[in-house]
């Protein structure tokens, strides 16, 4: 069983290295969107600091939601989904790899590459270890979450931006604490119960996202 | 050895006969007419009701002392919100019926309801700012319960999204299901986040709590409000399921027969 | 059902072990969808397939171990080599085969020189044939299910697969396959469904 989890992981590293365009994408737009907001609003030093943690995270919400929706796509394409399906492996094991693999080609090079935006926006150094610690527990649940929502939109039309209509609405408590962390310590208070929140979400989502999305899988291959 | 069958009760493993007492009314066709029976009762309930409790609301509760008549909006605010969340538990309670047991109707009754939880979580929204304009000067403040109804017309806008966005009803059904489900386990997380989010950033000074102490009549005036909502929402959602019905079973013997007697 | 427009229904046949069993039926015929149903992909509007004594629904896993399913998309990833393919679907379908048996599998399709090249660069009939090599890797799985095997083939390819699946019903061994080709397979138990929209 743990065969196959491994498998599928290695398999869609090995994908990702050889699509490496398809990794950058997200990347780059994480990084433009996050560097819009201070033409947007104005490069006001103190502003600048106290829209940071949000901008960061909801930066990192629509990259991880626009990686998505490819997450499920090609193998629905070229048929590999179906022996997914046919699989003696459980489902949920398959996804959860898939998910974990995703994860790894995008939320953690986010989470790595969040710090130097941070300084862009003059985030106090001390605050760093904070924001990226929050990333770290915070974009696996998104890479969880938007599987059930990637898996519900599989083939249809205007996936998309329904993807985004489906999801978005269950980050919610995601970005709230994790920015809220960011936060928090700015204002010199306790973290340590926001990262047990986020570390509960994380094993909310990680017991009961993975069999959710199977279920939609095996619904939406119909 | 490979088996394929045109029946399913070739082995007798039906766990549902069509004609035990309780899962008669699951067909769609037996449901149909009971409906039609229904509706007018649940309709005129809700209007009498609806009548008595504005009439309560508006003037036989008493003026408030800090907030004058604006008050009164509660009447319809906090009813609204109560059942736009209410609703939502039904619609994922039926799509989980739906899915676990494989009856048709249950997925239409999700269906049908999601419009109504859209339109109370709306009406929930709307009243709410209506009230914050006089109470707090501005149309919208980030309070925690108007945040959390904002976030639950969303998700009721991702179900219906989804559903009309899938031509298969069966795949829609299904799919809608698992969606209400992970909405459902996700609701009370993202309220209270919400209201953790709203006292770190804005401490505790405005909230739609801060509402006078509940008078009797006020108290009255309100449930028979809610109840007139019940009325309302199931008389709504039986009109709208039978539609759903007809549309469905367009191509079956007893809709051919009931559309040409109701010509 | 597809939409609103029924495909097909009332079908009714058991195959035993050594049956060979021929969809036929014109393009759109639902000739795809019966064989998805008859996996489990596909749960039809009315009707069961059961396999031995249990519901394919409720045996799940235990029936999909005893299925091989070559659908009309044949699984085959364009950037993976032809030897990653194999292996990665063989794994992913709980099949245990060692990198020499894959090696052997794709010489004797033919792909001899072509395992470590990307299947991109490589020819439709060639892709074909990466998907087929599992067959070789698949004696023991009392079912196949192919969707169309010998599309895009050329003479030699479908010989050798031809071949393949007569030794795999004289093993005793059912198999269900679609074709538009009129391909002789020497086997003397062949049922025949013909799907007339």
């Amino acid at each position: 069983m743990f065969t196959v989890l491994r498998c599928v992981i290695y398999r869609d590293l090995l994908l990702a290295t050889r699509r490496w365009a398809d990794v950058l994408t997200a990347l780059v737009f994480f990084v433009i969107v996050v560097s819009l907001f201070p033409l947007g609003v104005g490069p006001e030093p103190n502003l600048l600091r106290t829209i940071a943690p949000g901008v960061i995270w909801v930066a990192a919400l629509l990259a991880s939601m626009l990686s998505l929706t490819r997450i499920f796509a090609a193998d629905y394409a070229d048929g590999t989904l179906e022996q997914m399906l046919l699989s003696t492996a459980p489902l949920g094991m398959i996804v959860a790899a898939k998910v974990i693999a995703h994860w790894l080609v995008t939320g953690l090079l986010v989470v790595l590459i969040a710090p130097l935006l941070a300084l862009q926006f003059d985030l106090p150094q001390q605050l760093l270890a904070t924001l990226t610690l929050s990333l770290l527990l915070g974009t696996p649940v998104l890479s969880m979450i938007g599987a059930i929502g990637a898996a519900l939109t599989l083939g249809l039309r205007g996936g998309g931006a329904l993807l985004s209509l489906l999801v978005l609405p269950l980050y919610v408590p995601v970005l709230i604490i994790g920015a809220g962390a960011v936060d928090m310590a700015a204002a010199g208070l306790g973290t340590e119960a926001h990262f047990l929140l986020l570390a509960a979400l994380l094993v909310v989502a990680a017991a009961f996202a993975p069999w959710a999305a199977a279920a939609a899988l095996r619904i939406s291959a119909e | 050895m490979m088996y394929v069958t045109p029946e399913n009760t070739a082995t007798g493993q039906d766990r549902f006969v069509d004609h035990s007492s309780w899962f008669k009314y699951s067909s769609p066709q037996t449901f149909f007419p009971l409906a039609g029976k229904l509706v007018p009762w649940f309709a005129v309930a809700a209007l009498l009701l609806a009548a008595a409790g504005l009439y309560i609301g508006f003037f036989v509760a008493p003026t408030d002392s800090q907030q004058g008549e604006a008050y009164r909006i509660i009447f319809i605010h906090v009813p609204a919100a109560w059942m736009s969340m209410f609703i939502y538990v039904v619609m994922a309670f039926w799509a989980g019926v739906g899915l676990t047991f494989n009856t048709r109707l249950s997925g239409m009754m999700a269906s049908a309801l999601a419009p109504t939880g859209a339109l109370f979580t709306f009406l929930a929204l709307w009243s709410g700012s209506l009230w914050g304009k006089p109470t707090w000067g501005t149309w919208w403040v980030w309070e925690a319960r108007l945040t959390s109804e904002l976030i639950l017309l969303f998700l009721y806008f991702g179900f219906m999204a989804l559903q009309a966005a899938i031509d298969d009803p069966r795949r829609a059904d299904k799919a809608g299901a698992v969606l209400a489900l992970t909405g459902v386990i996700n609701i009370p997380i993202i309220y209270f986040s919400v209201q953790w989010w709203n006292t770190l950033h804005q401490g505790a000074s405005v909230s739609l709590k801060s509402a006078p102490t509940m008078a009797a009549t006020m108290f009255t005036g309100m449930l028979v409000m809610v109840l007139a909502l019940w009325m309302y929402s199931i008389a709504a959602s039986l009109m709208r399921v039978r539609c759903i019905i007809l549309e469905r079973e367009r191509d079956s013997q007893w809709v051919a027969e009931y559309m040409s007697s109701h010509k | 059902m597809r939409g609103r427009r029924r495909l097909f229904g009332g079908l009714n046949f058991t195959l035993r072990d050594g049956d060979l069993l021929r969809v036929t039926g014109a393009n759109g015929s639902g000739k795809t969808s019966l064989l998805r149903i008859l996996c489990g992909l596909l749960s039809p509007v009315c009707g069961m397939v059961r396999w031995g004594g249990g519901d394919i629904r409720s045996l799940r896993e235990e029936y999909w171990r005893q299925l091989l399913y070559i659908g009309h998309a044949h699984a085959v990833k364009g950037e993976l080599t032809a030897l990653e393919n194999l292996l990665v679907t063989c794994t992913l379908v709980g099949v245990n085969v060692s990198r020499g048996q894959a090696l052997e599998a794709l010489s004797r399709l033919g792909l001899a020189g072509y395992e470590a090249l990307p299947v991109k660069i490589l020819s439709r009939g060639q892709q074909r044939r990466v998907a087929l090599a599992r067959l070789f890797l698949s004696e023991k799985i009392p079912l196949w299910i192919l969707d169309e095997p010998f599309d895009a083939l050329d003479a030699g390819a479908v010989d050798c697969v031809r071949l393949l699946i007569a030794q795999h019903l004289s093993r005793g061994a059912a198999v269900v396959l679609t074709t538009h080709q009129e391909i002789r397979i020497d086997n003397p138990q062949v049922q025949y469904i013909n799907i007339v929209s």
